[in-house]
């Protein structure tokens, strides 16, 4: 199946065994593609001693530290079809991922992010309100994480009103006029946690205007982290942006920008869902095996989309919890989860060095 | 002003190009065209022939020839 066929199969329509199959043939021609055209990715799998023709199940193919993107460049196309280059900072700031895309792997990105946001949003597209700020999308050739999401989501939006400014306040004026313009119709604000909670939330505190924005669908997304520091937790996020601006749909998701596209999003209980382009496994710390579904473990996710770079399977640096597959109360198909948080730096080094070691 | 006018009027404002550039653009075939300068040039369009595009269209209109095949279905003839 081409990723063509498989992007027009609704995105949480397929049961367990359906889904794995597609998956797993998938993924095993990725590795195959990646081992072919990334001499490093080659050179990993050969000292893992590694076959891809082995494998029974896309859990058989090994996982890539998410951190390796951070100290090389890891290609499987040619550089002059690579035309655009994500970045991401992941935890610290001081070591920057690069993901390198060429249009297919771009392109598909985007169609993607698509089909997995309109499940939940509708296709009908609406006015929409970033809580950032239009500096992140200035530099075009290197973007950003937090840019490449911004833009990712502007297909859904009409009338495109920044919410910030250049410093990171809050823009009354602009807010203001937006929520007058469509005042009764269904609105999306995008914008990621923490600055929903730091730049727009408590902005809306010290305003002695509330705004009404009971209409609106708020996605948000890029980690808990700091809010966790704060002690804010999930429910608290959401009742008290409703309790400032009447916002009740609300909706987190949980991606990184080494898999851009396949992301994760909440449905209406609460669980972050995995789609038929993606997957994510729960592994122990001790061995890397499978977790049980409720058995709390380092997250590894995989996707179909990356063609350009070997970051199809990928362990992350985040613990969750799988819930459940294919019976979540929603009625959305494969596995739901929760992430619990971050894994502490001194153990995510570890796996990064054990899989160095082989080049 | 003519619909291929304003067609022709919604590229050049966007990407700053020259007439004699607009038949052979494509997506990605100059560094304004990217997928910043795509979502300015649906918006101009948008506003200029008082439509709203579905996503799939937005994703599928890869050059300003395709694009023309693309507004049929919004009833804007070019």
């Amino acid at each position: 199946m081409t990723y063509d066929e498989i992007l027009k199969i609704s995105p949480f329509s397929l049961n367990k065994s359906e889904k794995e199959g597609i998956l797993t043939e998938r993924l095993k021609e990725l590795t195959e593609r990646h081992i072919d055209a990334c001499p490093q990715y080659a050179s990993m799998m050969r000292a893992v001693g590694f076959k891809p023709e082995s494998i029974d199940s896309y859990y058989d193919i090994p996982f890539l530290p998410v951190s390796l993107f951070k100290e090389l460049d890891l290609v499987s196309v040619p550089k002059n079809d690579i035309f655009k280059c994500v970045t991401s900072s992941g935890t610290t700031a001081q070591a920057v991922s690069k993901i390198y895309l060429d249009r297919a792997t771009a392109g598909n990105q985007q169609k993607t992010l698509v089909k997995i946001v309109s499940d939940f949003t509708g296709s009908a597209r609406m006015p929409m309100l970033i809580i950032d700020t239009p500096s992140v999308i200035k530099d075009r050739a290197m973007f950003s994480a937090r840019g490449a999401g911004i833009l990712g989501f502007s297909i859904f939006g009409l009338d495109k009103t920044y919410a910030l400014g250049d410093d990171m306040q809050i823009d009354i004026p602009a807010v203001e006029a937006f929520v007058e313009r469509h005042r009764g119709e269904k609105v999306l604000l995008f914008g990621f946690t923490f600055m929903v909670w730091q730049h727009f939330y408590k902005e809306l505190l010290m305003n002695e205007n509330k705004f009404d924005l009971s209409n609106g669908m708020l996605i948000h997304g890029g980690g808990w982290k700091k809010l966790v520091s704060e002690s804010v937790s999930r429910e608290e996020f959401k009742r008290r942006l409703t309790d400032a601006c009447g916002l009740s749909d609300i909706f987190d998701y949980y991606g990184m920008a080494e898999q851009t596209g396949c992301i994760y999003m909440e449905c209406e209980q609460g669980h972050l869902h995995a789609s038929i382009f993606s997957d994510v496994v729960t592994r122990r710390h001790i061995d890397f095996s499978p977790c049980d579904i409720g058995e709390p473990g380092i997250i590894q996710v995989v996707s179909m989309l990356p063609e350009s770079y070997p970051g199809h399977s990928l362990l992350t640096e985040d613990w969750g919890v799988i819930l459940g597959e294919d019976d979540c109360p929603c009625g959305r198909k494969g596995r739901y989860f929760k992430v619990s948080g971050r894994l502490k730096n001194a153990e995510i080094r570890g796996c990064s060095d054990t899989y160095a070691v082989g080049f | 002003m003519s619909n291929l006018d304003k067609y022709k009027k919604a590229f050049a404002d966007t990407f700053e190009a020259e007439e004699e550039q607009l038949a052979n653009l494509e997506y990605q075939s100059i560094p304004k065209w990217d997928s910043v300068g795509h979502m300015a040039l649906i918006a101009a369009l948008e506003e200029a022939f008082d439509i709203m595009m579905d996503t799939d269209d937005i994703i599928d209109f890869s050059s300003f020839e395709k694009g023309k095949e693309i507004l049929k279905k919004y009833d804007v003839a070019i």
